[in-house]
């Protein structure tokens, strides 16, 4: 297989924002006829390698070349000249056109031309075996749907390598199966596959070759039978994973925090929470699992204060939470700390030093109305000591350190404040292994 | 192949060194532009310089144009901090004035002090007020504030214009469209040719200094201009702040009219406002939306107004032309933000 000249080969690309490097010295290669599954934890430099196929980004650094000539992409456009098309996560359509208006959209087709196009476009879907009513709004349209239109789309203009963005996220297991049949037969046809996906069995079901990343570098090119699942996680986490973490033992006290027939709903207002209850004693964590978007940043939101609580109670400590705000619990003195999923959208402000960032959870309880930030400059002190964070000063903006550091700010001053209840989303953020913990002190 | 690479954190001295590049470049595309029209560059500039600056009438002239433009700036990054884009600040500065012209002109025999003050009170809530009516849109209907605010300075317009043309027109003024003046008791007392509006302008800065870096609602108004959801997260009352921060950031331009009215025109017209409201934009984004650097803009900007007036007097330059000049060393100025931002960077091609 080695022997063969790679449809598209990517050698030692290098993408940099700022001081931070996105992808470093990238090397993949892609052969006609795989499936070739780029697997890597968020942030490991996958989106920005797509972007750089696609043309969106230039790379700073690095070849592209496609059947042994090198080939320069400055824009989408030249990717879809040289048949690299990319089904992005997030479906570029129009929605109140039809499938035909959106798959000749932005080409120069003259009407007459029209018979032909609809027979080209017959002739792809027989070939693909993908099935779509051409005069159907994009609007009126299923996910799955959209999908085979993007697909159809990208084929149409000629695509050779066809770039698959985590499409399976919102995808029913039927749907996907049809996806995989889909990708099957442009693999047959010669097509190469760029698939990316965080789903363990998806890989392993349907990758020809399996390429990581990790931190912006490539770290192995597997091939499928040859490899399994946990080889790949060590792989993307770099180390052999210990999950034999020391559990310290803890007296089980009472019961701090009860929930019973909780409902919440989203930013949309869909019900995302339908009637849970459970409880937590002191000493004890609590983890909760699932897929991501099931829910949990809802349910931290609501026992945090942050979110509104459509139904149910949360009683902390022998205190009705629910319709209280975070002002209340910092003023009634109701020791709960947070720490969000996403820390600079919630938790933190980015363009703050770190003393103002801290004063987020404690100027409520100075008295007047002037702020003093003197106790809390020498607070930060203390915290870069003690948790060993790396800043030119506390008076410099925490967006500029790195994610590991900004996290232990947070830490820092959630668990500073020697809350009894302490509620964390993705606390190692960047692990896909979703996991929510919730545990007493 | 060059292309734009943003910068991680610049220093205050490239900042610095930047923007007076970028003013000297200012300068020479205004000086071609002159000799095209067949002026000389260098003696229109010492015109501009001496119309502002050179004597000590010129001075106060400049300083007395740069009050209106001070307080209002700083009415405005209040809401501009918050992320609300208070474009308002033209209807709220006319409505102020509405406000200290609706006292004086109904009570022209008010004990002076006491006159001052209701004139300063009312001009300040009705400037809050109209403000505040593009809050509430936003807050309870989530309606643009950006639109909302602009559409008010043109129904505040209009409705000055209606009591001009209409029920409060001066009787004695033979016809002429003009309210009538106020009462001597209504207007600003001066000190050595400036009017104390300079000291409540003064006090302002520092006010707002104190108010937006080191009080609770102030930090509270950063935050929620930063993060809606880390506001939420610390428990800040978003609705309450947007309201609050929105009537200070109108109530300031109702200051800004009550002193214009009062002292400037000593009567209420369309003309009080006289674009302060939009260039105070300008000068808030200038400054980075820091009170001293807002005060130091303010002048200047004050004195490339009297500057370029005088020009136009002095060396016959038509007004328009000396628009243009104003035009184009905002334009270079702005435009050196990019260059503060981002710097130019050559790609490197295949370094492996």
């Amino acid at each position: 297989m080695k022997e063969r000249v790679p449809l598209i080969s990517v050698k030692n690309i290098c993408k940099s924002f700022g001081t931070v490097k996105a992808c470093n010295n990238i090397n993949l290669e892609i052969y006609e006829g795989e499936i070739h599954t780029l697997l890597g934890e968020n942030g490991a430099g996958k989106s920005t390698l797509i972007n750089i196929l696609s043309g969106v980004y230039m790379a700073d650094r690095g070849s592209i070349t496609l059947m042994g000539e090198e080939i320069k992409l400055s824009s989408p456009k030249d990717s879809i000249k040289y048949g690299i098309g990319t089904i992005y996560q997030h479906f570029k359509l129009v929605d109140a056109m039809t499938a035909r208006e959106n798959i000749i959209l932005g080409q120069k087709i003259s009407f007459r031309k029209m018979r032909d196009v609809d027979l080209k476009i017959a002739e792809l879907c027989s070939k693909y075996g993908i099935e779509l009513e051409l005069d159907k709004h994009v609007e009126d349209m299923s996910v799955g749907e959209k999908q085979n239109l993007e697909i159809l789309k990208v084929l149409f203009r000629g695509a050779k390598v066809l770039i698959l963005d985590e499409p399976t996220t919102v995808f029913t297991p039927q749907e996907t199966e049809k996806l995989f049949n889909i990708m099957r037969k442009m693999k047959k046809a010669g097509c190469a596959v760029i698939f990316i996906s965080h789903k363990m069995d998806e890989v392993m079901k349907i990758s020809d070759r399996i390429t990581v990343l990790r931190k912006g570098e490539t770290v192995k090119t597997l091939i499928k039978n040859e490899t399994n699942p946990k080889e790949l996680t060590e792989l993307m986490v770099g180390a052999a994973i210990d999950l034999s973490i020391k559990k310290v033992d803890a007296k089980i006290g009472r019961q701090i925090l009860k929930i019973s027939n909780l409902k919440v709903n989203d930013d949309d207002g869909t019900n995302v929470i339908k009637d849970i209850s459970f409880s937590v004693r002191e000493g004890e964590i609590l983890g909760i699992a699932g897929i991501a978007g099931s829910g949990q940043r809802e349910l931290c939101e609501a026992i945090a204060g942050v979110r509104g609580v459509k139904h149910g109670e949360i009683v902390f400590d022998g205190e009705h939470l629910e319709g209280k705000n975070p002002r209340e619990f910092i003023k009634r003195g109701i020791s709960l700390g947070f720490i969000p999923e996403d820390r600079l959208g919630m938790g933190l402000i980015g363009t703050m030093d770190m003393v103002d960032n801290l004063l987020l959870k404690s100027y409520q309880t100075e008295d007047g109305i002037l702020i003093n930030r003197k106790p809390l400059a020498k607070k930060a002190l203390e915290l870069v000591k003690k948790l060993d964070i790396k800043t030119p000063g506390i008076n410099y903006p925490i967006k500029n350190l790195s994610g590991g550091n900004i996290q232990k700010i947070l830490l820092g001053r959630e668990l500073g404040l020697k809350p009894r209840l302490l509620i964390m989303a993705y606390p190692v953020r960047g692990l896909d292994i979703t996991r929510v913990i919730l545990f007493t002190i | 192949m060059l292309r734009l690479v943003k910068r991680e954190n610049i220093d205050k001295g490239t900042n610095i060194r930047i923007r007076l590049l970028f003013l000297f470049f200012s300068f020479i595309a205004i000086s071609i532009f002159l000799l095209i029209l067949n002026y000389n560059p260098i003696e229109v500039f010492r015109g501009m310089l001496s119309g502002a600056f050179n004597t000590s009438y010129r001075i106060k002239q400049t300083i007395i144009t740069a009050i209106p433009l001070i307080i209002t700036s700083i009415g405005i990054s209040i809401a501009f901090k918050m992320k609300y884009w208070n474009i308002g600040g033209e209807g709220q500065i006319l409505i102020g004035a509405f406000g200290a012209a609706l006292i004086a002109l109904n009570f022209p025999d008010m004990y002076k002090p006491l006159l001052l003050t209701v004139m300063f009170i009312t001009a300040v809530i009705l400037g809050g007020f109209w403000a505040v009516i593009s809050g509430i849109l936003k807050v309870y209907f989530n309606t643009n504030e950006t639109i909302i605010t602009l559409m008010l300075n043109y129904i505040a317009l209009k409705f000055i214009t209606y009591l001009q043309y209409g029920p409060w027109k001066d009787k004695k003024a033979m016809g002429f469209p003009k309210i009538p003046n106020f009462s001597d008791n209504a207007i600003l007392p001066s000190i050595g040719g400036i009017h104390i509006g300079l000291i409540i302008a003064l006090i302002i800065v520092v006010i707002g200094y104190l108010f937006m870096k080191h009080s609770k609602m102030g930090y509270e108004i950063t935050v929620l201009g930063e993060s809606k959801n880390t506001a939420r997260y610390a428990g800040i009352r978003i609705n309450k702040t947007i309201l609050t921060a929105v009537f200070l950031s109108g109530a300031l331009c109702g200051l800004t009219g009550f002193i214009q009215s009062s002292a400037v025109s000593q009567t209420l017209s369309i003309e009080v406002a006289g674009g302060v409201g939009y260039t105070a934009i300008i000068i808030a984004w200038l400054s980075n939306l820091s009170e001293p650097l807002m005060l130091l803009v303010s002048i200047l900007f004050a004195a490339l107004l009297q500057g370029s007036s005088y020009i136009q007097t002095a060396a016959g330059i038509p007004k328009s032309v000396a628009l243009i000049l104003q035009a184009f060393i905002l334009f270079f100025i702005l435009g050196s933000e990019l260059f503060v931002k981002y710097k130019i960077a050559a790609n490197e091609r295949r370094a492996a």
